[in-house]
């Protein structure tokens, strides 16, 4: 057989269940990738023995019923992992090794997966290239010197080097469905609810949400299939009983109604970017879809809003690093006061730090009215928009992203340039929506570009569906050299 | 409104994050930036719009008050900087 990595997930499981390939072999290929793949700075920890282990373990005892049967996954370093070390792409977790396991990755091996090594991200999932990691940047398999997009960044590139058959990450404002367009892959974020966010560290708790990453919409499918539903240790889980996405994929989408939404063009965006989203229309016009101008009217004030609610949703959840319990601890400070001030300076990276003193200032006395409040209810308007434009539309279409990938360096000293590439994908985060990003085509330096589709609240299936007739219709390949073995 | 290098400071201190004299400069700078893109927000009127608390049509589960576990000491002490046999350790709060 050829490259048994060069495969979709799917194709995978297909090849294991049908013993053309043993879970070993297969464990085996991709260690071999990731170890000739250093460059590219995806992985944070491996865990090759344990998973050679797991490996023996089913290919001794198969159970081909499930629905990841012996697939070996590396996930994001944000997951926490029991006995496995877990940094949140941070200096301040260096030595944290939980004792318990996420939700998310437990429901993954109860499917039949088992863990390959854990992906580097930016620094508490807070960054749009990698760049913030305490553990290095990661390079973007597409070109040597291009960010793979943030904050789920090793995630991405990991999957676009066929370093693991599929990953998750987390979207916080985008952190899935941006790296995912960078990559030339496929990214979900699913409704807010929909998977546990139990056991995964938390960035900005009412924006979170957990999603998998793949090559195709149909590993998207197996993989949300495999991590969603409900969990009680989640009070904010939705109590609902579990779909069978990959199941229900359907690529009919006639009469469906795509909404345009006039507001998601930015200032000097590319002409690609038009020119992609023009291409996307056409391709589910032809395939019966009906397209309808709308317009969601705050989509510019959704950045500004995001900017206030989650960096004061961060200083709270990051308030309990404070090297007492848990972390990394300053040899510094005559007293406890001291001690937490070292302890904080030099165990939180830069923007991480920027970014809780932002969140500090807007929740503090006489400040809290003027920027949390006012950003909670402009944050209304947000979602009132996409509630009154779903009244007469199935999905909306937009791009993904204002641009490919950029190069390493080019924004690190303008943080509020950093902030604007996730503009098309933080209104989705502030409703609470499911959105996906998926390749659509390539800019003229040859780099992936990708559509986003947001779907309704728990319309996970219907955004796939379309994605899944895009697909087979866009005739999209990601035409990456392996440049870095 | 501008953010000046004593209030950073102020704000420093309320989250517990030494800043170094050398970098309060910069990060007036890159702060005041962010501040000016987020201030676009007063734009809007929204005297008459409820502020977003829940984006779920649900309201948050409670579960009884139980302990569930329980006897875990040393899994919580594992990842402690320091500890003696029981308890967590922290510098001398007390003379």
């Amino acid at each position: 057989m050829a490259d048994i990595t060069n495969q979709s997930l799917n194709e995978i499981i297909e090849n294991v269940k049908t013993k053309k390939v043993s879970s070993t072999e297969l464990t085996k290929a991709y260690v071999k990738n990731i170890e000739s793949a250093k460059k590219l700075n995806a992985f944070v920890t491996t865990t090759f023995d344990q998973a050679l282990n797991n490996a023996k373990q089913f290919d001794n005892k198969p159970n081909f019923d499930q629905l990841l049967p012996g697939i070996p996954l590396a996930v994001k370093d944000l997951f926490c992992t029991e006995n496995i070390k877990t940094t949140a792409g941070s200096n301040i977790l260096n030595n944290f090794i939980p004792s318990y396991e996420s939700t998310i990755t437990k429901n993954l091996w109860d499917h039949g997966s088992f863990l390959l090594g854990k992906l580097n991200c930016d620094e508490f999932a807070m960054g749009s290239s990698n760049e913030t990691s305490y553990y290095g940047n990661v390079i973007n398999p597409v070109g040597d010197q291009l960010v793979p997009g943030g904050s789920s960044g090793g995630s991405s590139s990991a999957l676009a080097a066929d370093l693991t058959p599929a990953t998750i990450g987390t979207d916080t404002g985008g952190s899935i469905r941006q790296p995912a367009s960078f990559t030339g892959t496929v990214g979900l974020k699913p409704t807010y609810g929909l998977c546990s966010r139990w056991g995964i560290v938390a960035f900005a708790s009412s924006l979170d949400q957990a999603g998998p990453m793949t090559k195709t919409i149909k590993d998207c499918a197996i993989m949300l299939e495999a991590m969603s539903g409900f969990d009680e240790k989640d009070s904010t889980s939705i109590n609902k009983k579990n779909e069978q996405y990959s199941k229900n994929l359907k690529d009919n989408i006639k009469g469906l109604k795509i909404g345009i939404p006039k507001e998601y063009r930015v200032d000097n965006m590319p002409k690609e970017v038009d020119e992609l989203w023009e291409k996307g229309k056409k391709i589910l016009k032809d395939l019966g879809a009906q397209l309808i101008d709308i317009s969601l009217p705050h989509t510019k004030y959704a950045l500004p809003t995001y900017y206030i609610v989650a960096p004061a949703e961060a200083s709270s959840n990051l308030a309990r690093y404070d090297g007492v319990r848990y972390g990394y601890r300053s040899k510094q400070g005559k007293d406890l006061i001291e001690m937490y001030e070292k302890t904080r300076s030099e165990g939180f990276g830069d923007e991480v730090k920027r970014r809780i003193l932002i969140g500090t200032y807007v929740l503090s006395s006489g400040y809290y009215d003027a920027y949390y409040l006012k950003a909670q209810k402009v944050r209304q308007l947000i979602k009132k928009d996409f509630d009154d434009s779903f009244k007469k539309i199935d999905a909306i279409l937009t791009p993904s992203t204002p641009s490919s990938a950029f190069k390493i360096g080019e924004k690190t000293n303008d943080p509020v340039s950093m902030y604007l590439n996730d503009i098309f994908t933080v209104p989705v985060n502030l409703a609470g929506l499911p959105a996906l990003s998926m390749p659509a085509g390539v800019d003229k330096q040859g780099h992936p570009l990708g559509l986003q589709l947001i779907g309704k609240t728990l319309d996970e299936q219907k955004i796939l569906n379309i994605g899944y007739a895009f697909e087979k219709n866009c005739g999209f390949k990601n035409e990456i050299k392996k440049w870095w073995s | 409104m501008s953010l000046d290098k004593e209030k950073i400071k102020h704000v420093a201190k309320l989250a517990r994050i030494s800043v170094d004299e050398a970098k309060v400069e910069s990060l007036t700078k890159d702060l005041n930036s962010i501040f000016k893109f987020i201030e676009q927000l007063n734009e809007l009127n929204t005297d008459k719009v409820e502020p977003l608390t829940s984006i779920l049509n649900q309201s948050l589960r409670s579960r009884k008050d139980e302990i569930s576990d329980g006897k875990i000491r040393e899994k919580i002490l594992k990842n402690s900087p320091k500890e003696n046999e029981e308890f967590f350790v922290v510098p001398k709060v007390v003379e």
